[in-house]
């Protein structure tokens, strides 16, 4: 009898193991994650802001016709249109046949005969003088240079690959042409990737400082927190939209601009890291309130008492998990990063020419407003460009906020 | 009172601080440029380089420039002498600016927040209809389109358009009404969204249930009960709109070519007028500190919880 009960006992017990066992835990990434899946608006500004990032990265593999190439005698301000386009085909560039293809050959013929003469030469210094034609020739005469802005290796790579699969067929110029004739579409695109490119680097410098200055100052409390956060105020007070300007008009100063040079330094660069280092007092201030009610907890007294230093507590233990806030602000970060830069751009003070972004197209279409006809295009597609990424952005935002908050949670 | 009073000595010796720290960082940037303002020109006699620097006073030690400058502020209100502007003193392109850039910001501020207020008051009542998406989508707009396009379509509308605004100028209420439209309209979005937050947030609340229940009419109920509730965010927001507006003047006052602060200073930043380009950003931090000092003072008289610290 009594083995009987034992049986159903255990066959009880182990039925609700094995339910136990089918039960899963959900984490705050599923959970989120799953929440997200529900919103429609936020998963529709995923996928487009995915889309467009894949797109602005292949912008080289796109048959798009050249960025920079000016053609002021015939193609100013062409209305959108389908008109069929060859790449290479403006008389000025004076390529073989008008076509791309045929002056890549051409030119690569060229530059191989050199190579032969090169190797069949036999004094070293003659060499070395032909080796230095060949790279002035590349720089000046390659087609790829005159028909873009100082590709990097991949994009030089995704030129050549484009060119390989296209050949000389270009899309033509349905957003129409600017002032000075160049395709407002592949200018569109290239502008894409500097706009893109400042919101993603500037948001990260932004969220280094902010997150490590605010989980230091929320861990350690008492006076430094004080200190700290008092210096903040003051940097929030500062109106650093004109100090910005004020450190853009120093940076553009020619003396300045030389000796940047030569150490090596990028305007664009410090545009980035400028950008990003106003950017991170919200963010300090988000971590450290977060930070302080983190460290009461019960992880954190056992990773001190096992003897885990400050830096490790706060890196490894605390930061993690304020991770999902900081993302929630890293998407709200973005879009007012790139708009800032828009900003900028469209004063004259940000990316300069021959760059191109979508805060410059911007100007350019302003400025050919005040004509006397209507050049709508010029304005309309960079500020649609401009306006559905930010668009995206702050829906995706407002989503992972919803899907993130805690008290969301097993909501709905 | 006495709270007010101390709130304000504080607020004062911050914005010191901060008008301090400012200056300091500008004088360092202006100083660290090499050479001097003019030596970039066209060759310069060296006689009249050094009246030119004798004028601003470029042949002192840097520290006693430093000094000198900072007396001149304090005592005088004195911010020296433009580089590039021939014959105009800081002070006077200030005088002249302000008042342009001033009306602009008000008229932007006003807009925004009428407009913002009552279309976040429609949709939180009306909330669901076609009225509220509509309103919403408007809004979420209105965030997304930085407001140097939207100046851009409203030229091609209503200047190349429509003709009914004049493309640029100052004096007028017409020439006014377009910047102003444009300026306000990302802030009249962000209110419309803050007040209809606001309002569903407080409909719920039990005082609402009860003035309704006690059979005050809906308007009533909404104006005296709901509203003043559901401001206070917006209040809030306003510090944070009156940074806007300042940056966007700097925009559009360039685009509708507005005799402003805003485009002196983007003409300061572009020739590098150092002088004019300090004196600006000091007069910003000090407006800005007025208005934030403002809203938290308005804010604390209509909720008397908070308490000003």
């Amino acid at each position: 009898m009594n083995t009987g009960k034992d049986d159903r006992d255990v066959k009880l017990l182990e039925q609700i193991l094995d339910e136990s066992k089918q039960v899963q835990g959900v984490s705050l990434w599923q959970d989120a994650w799953k929440r997200l899946r529900r919103n429609k608006a936020a998963m529709a500004s995923m996928a487009t802001l995915c889309i467009l990032g894949i797109l602005a990265f292949l912008t080289p593999l796109l048959p798009l016709q050249s960025p920079i190439d000016k053609d002021l005698n015939n193609r100013r301000f062409l209305p959108p249109s389908l008109e069929t386009v060859v790449m290479g085909q403006r008389d000025g560039l004076k390529f073989k046949d008008g076509r791309l293809t045929a002056q890549l050959a051409k030119f690569e013929d060229e530059i191989g005969e050199l190579r032969t003469k090169q190797r069949s030469e036999s004094d070293p210094d003659k060499r070395d003088a032909i080796d230095e034609q060949i790279e002035n020739r590349i720089e000046v005469e390659h087609p790829f240079n005159q028909l873009w802005n100082e590709l990097d290796s991949v994009s030089w790579g995704l030129c050549e690959l484009r060119v390989s699969i296209f050949g000389d067929y270009a899309i033509p110029s349905i957003f129409g042409t600017d002032q000075l004739g160049r395709d407002l579409l592949a200018r569109v695109f290239w502008g894409a990737r500097v706009s893109l490119i400042v919101g993603i680097v500037a948001t990260l410098v932004s969220l280094i400082i902010g997150v490590s200055y605010g989980a230091t100052a929320g861990y350690f409390g008492g006076i430094v927190d004080t200190i700290m956060m008092r210096i903040v105020d003051v940097l929030y007070s500062i109106p650093f939209f004109f100090v910005v300007i004020l450190i853009m008009t120093f940076l553009g100063d020619d003396a300045i601009k030389k000796r940047m040079n030569e150490i090596g330094i990028d305007q664009i660069m410090v545009f980035y890291v400028v950008i990003g280092a106003i950017y991170w007092l919200t963010m300090s201030r988000v971590v450290r309130g977060q930070v302080l009610s983190l460290k009461e907890e019960q992880f954190v007294e056992s990773a001190r008492t096992v003897g885990a230093s400050s830096s490790r507590i706060i890196f490894r233990h605390l930061v993690p998990n304020v991770l999902g806030i900081v993302i929630v602000y890293l998407t709200l970060t973005i879009p007012s990063v790139m708009l800032f830069e828009a900003f900028l751009s469209f004063l004259g003070m940000g990316v300069s020419p021959p760059d191109v972004s979508w805060g410059l197209l911007l100007k350019d279409g302003v400025d050919a407003l005040s004509s006397v006809k209507l050049f709508w295009w010029v304005v309309v597609f960079p500020g649609a460009a401009l306006a559905a990424t930010l668009f995206a952005l702050n829906f995706l935002g407002d989503g992972l906020r919803d899907a993130l908050d805690p008290r969301m949670k097993n909501r709905d | 009172m006495r709270d007010l009073l101390s709130y304000l000595t504080q607020r004062f010796f911050w914005m010191l601080l901060t008008l301090w720290v400012v200056y300091t960082f500008s004088f360092i940037l202006m100083r660290s440029v090499p050479g001097n303002p003019f030596s970039s020109e066209r060759n310069v006699p060296p006689a009249i380089e050094r009246q030119l620097e004798a004028r601003y006073n470029l042949d002192a030690p840097p520290l006693t420039q430093y000094i000198d400058y900072l007396v001149g502020i304090v005592t005088r209100f004195d911010l020296g002498w433009c580089i590039r502007l021939e014959d105009y003193s800081v002070n006077q392109v200030l005088a002249e600016g302000l008042p342009v850039s001033a009306s602009l910001a008000i008229f932007a501020m006003v807009f925004a927040i009428i407009l913002g207020v009552s279309t976040g008051v429609v949709s939180a009542v009306y909330r669901g209809t076609y009225a509220d998406i509509g309103m919403r989508t408007a809004a979420v707009l209105g965030i997304a389109i930085p407001n140097f396009v939207l100046a851009g379509l409203a030229i091609l509308l209503f200047v190349f358009g429509i003709k009914i605004f004049p493309a640029g100028g100052w004096g007028t209420l017409r020439q006014v009404a377009l910047p102003a439209l444009c300026l306000g309209a990302p802030i009249a979005a962000y209110i419309a969204r803050l007040t209809r937050t606001g309002m569903l947030e407080v409909l719920t609340k039990d005082h609402v249930r009860t003035a309704f229940a006690k059979g005050l009419p809906k308007r009533t109920v909404i104006m005296k009960h709901v509203l003043p509730g559901a401001m206070l965010p917006v209040v809030s927001y306003l510090g944070p709109a009156t940074a806007r507006v300042l940056t966007g003047s700097l925009v559009l006052e360039q685009i509708f070519a507005l005799p402003g602060l805003g485009s002196h200073f983007i003409h300061a930043a572009l020739q590098r007028d150092y002088t004019l380009a300090t004196g600006m950003v000091l007069t910003y931090t000090v407006i800005l500190f007025v208005m934030n000092t403002l809203v938290d003072i308005s804010y604390s008289i209509i909720d008397p919880r908070v308490k000003l610290q």
